[in-house]
């Protein structure tokens, strides 16, 4: 026992990066980890869809709002990386954060790391996330830490073009033919069980609230619900009942999907550390 | 060319700088400064430092880069040794802040320019900068780039881009 507890340890101090990261991360660390997880997965995904849309324009949209997606995300880890930095002397940077860290410290949703599937999961999921993100920040933008609040503001602009967006793409085809409704429905039922996760709050987001920094995600549940309710009505499809929820992700399970991310998005930074355009 | 208020009592190097910005252009749309975009949002002196306020127009915006290192160049060029480029995000950058000279530039070099956030939702039509006709359609929500949306003229029929409203 006290060996293999060794072992593991020596294997922690393997990579540096890694026990400067996890080891002095705090629960305020901890919740801008996960905004930041969380957008950046999402801004991957997405831009697997750059020069693989289903027209010019649609291809230009997803790539903006992944481009969107990932300055977020960035403003989220360089704060993190400035907040690890005074309470260390080994410094990290937003990139040992975003292409240093393992699965098991990811704290993205789940949601996110799914695979894109076809057209209408792809929408779908960007609907359902960017609903879920703008009812959040509009309460981060709340929040009594001015850098979190200042990101929220700036995000919630973008947002709302997102939302526009996605909605119209679920309405589209939705109510749209036999098969384009086919599709969304099958996207639905692929991916709802992802969305209770939104509401599920981790301890550090429970903390988080608690000191005011963040709020209360389970809060948002009803309004996420009837926003979406609304625009699946519109698109003649159906919201699914109470069903099982998937969790994890926050907490750091992730779904298989997760490290193939991770090995494409980090290969060149671990290949050649440190390497810059 | 606009200031943001309290920057009317500007001392002699203030001034100064102020000038050698408005020279900076925009690397996405150069017919536009720095300026006329209302990015730089403070210039401060002290002793030998000159630091430099700007704030993004968006999150992902990534000729913020190439701004913090064109405003470092123009200095240096004219002798500032000392110079710090702070990004700050609140209070968060809106199309508001363009200049009016900015806005006709923009339209000047083929870019519909943004309407006051006020002004947006009235139902009024985006104005075709080509042949300046009202009767004009949204193609698509993104353009070339995170701060455009995709139109089309129905009379001139010639595609444009429209800086949205932010």
């Amino acid at each position: 026992m006290q060996d293999l507890k060794s072992l593991n340890d020596q294997n922690d101090f393997k990579s540096l990066e890694r026990s400067k990261v996890s080891s002095l991360e705090g629960f305020r660390d901890a919740y801008i980890l996960h905004l930041a997880d969380t957008t950046l997965i999402l801004a991957q995904r997405n831009s697997e869809c750059c020069a693989h849309g289903p027209i010019l324009e649609q291809d230009i949209a997803i790539t903006n709002i992944s481009l969107d997606l990932l300055g977020q995300s960035r403003n989220f880890y360089q704060y993190a990386a400035t907040l690890i930095n005074q309470s260390t002397n080994q410094p990290v940077t937003e990139d040992n954060l975003a292409y240093l860290r393992t699965e098991r410290e990811f704290k993205n949703l789940l949601i996110t790391e799914l695979p894109n599937g076809d057209w209408a999961q792809t929408v779908l999921r960007q609907y359902f996330f960017s609903v879920y993100q703008h009812l959040l920040y509009e309460q981060l933008e709340k929040s009594n830490d001015e850098q979190l609040s200042g990101i929220a503001a700036k995000a919630l602009k973008e947002i709302n073009y997102h939302i526009r967006w996605s909605s119209e793409w679920v309405i589209r085809l939705g109510d749209g033919t036999d098969e384009s409704n086919k599709r969304m429905k099958n996207a639905i039922q692929a991916i709802w069980e992802y969305t209770g996760e939104f509401f599920m709050p981790a301890d550090y987001e429970k903390i988080c609230f608690e000191k005011g920094s963040g709020p209360d995600v389970r809060l948002l549940k009803e309004k996420w619900l009837q926003r979406i309710n609304e625009t699946l009505q519109e698109a003649t499809l159906t919201t699914p009942g109470n069903i099982f929820m998937q969790s994890g992700g926050k907490q750091g399970i992730h779904t298989e999907h997760l490290g193939f991310i991770l090995a494409e998005m980090q290969s060149l930074q671990r290949t050649y550390p440190g390497a810059e355009w | 060319m606009t200031q943001p208020e309290q920057h009317i009592d500007f001392t002699s190097t203030e001034k100064k700088i102020w000038g050698l910005l408005e020279t900076v252009p925009d690397p996405e749309i150069p017919v536009l400064s720095i300026l006329d975009l209302g990015i730089v949002r403070a210039v401060k002196v002290r002793e030998d430092e000159v630091e430099v306020i700007i704030t993004p127009t968006y999150s992902g915006c990534p000729a913020m880069d190439a701004i913090s290192m064109d405003i470092r160049f123009k200095l240096i060029e004219h002798g500032y040794k000392k110079i710090k480029i702070t990004s700050i995000l609140s209070p968060a950058w809106t199309t508001d802040w363009m200049s009016a000279e900015g806005k006709r530039k923009l339209a000047v070099y083929g870019i519909a320019p943004p309407m006051f956030r006020s002004d947006e939702g009235l139902g009024r039509n985006i104005e075709c900068p080509q042949c300046h006709s009202h009767n004009t359609k949204l193609l698509s929500q993104f353009g070339s780039t995170a701060c455009k949306a995709l139109y089309q003229c129905n009379d001139c029929k010639e595609p444009f881009d429209y800086f949205k409203c932010h």
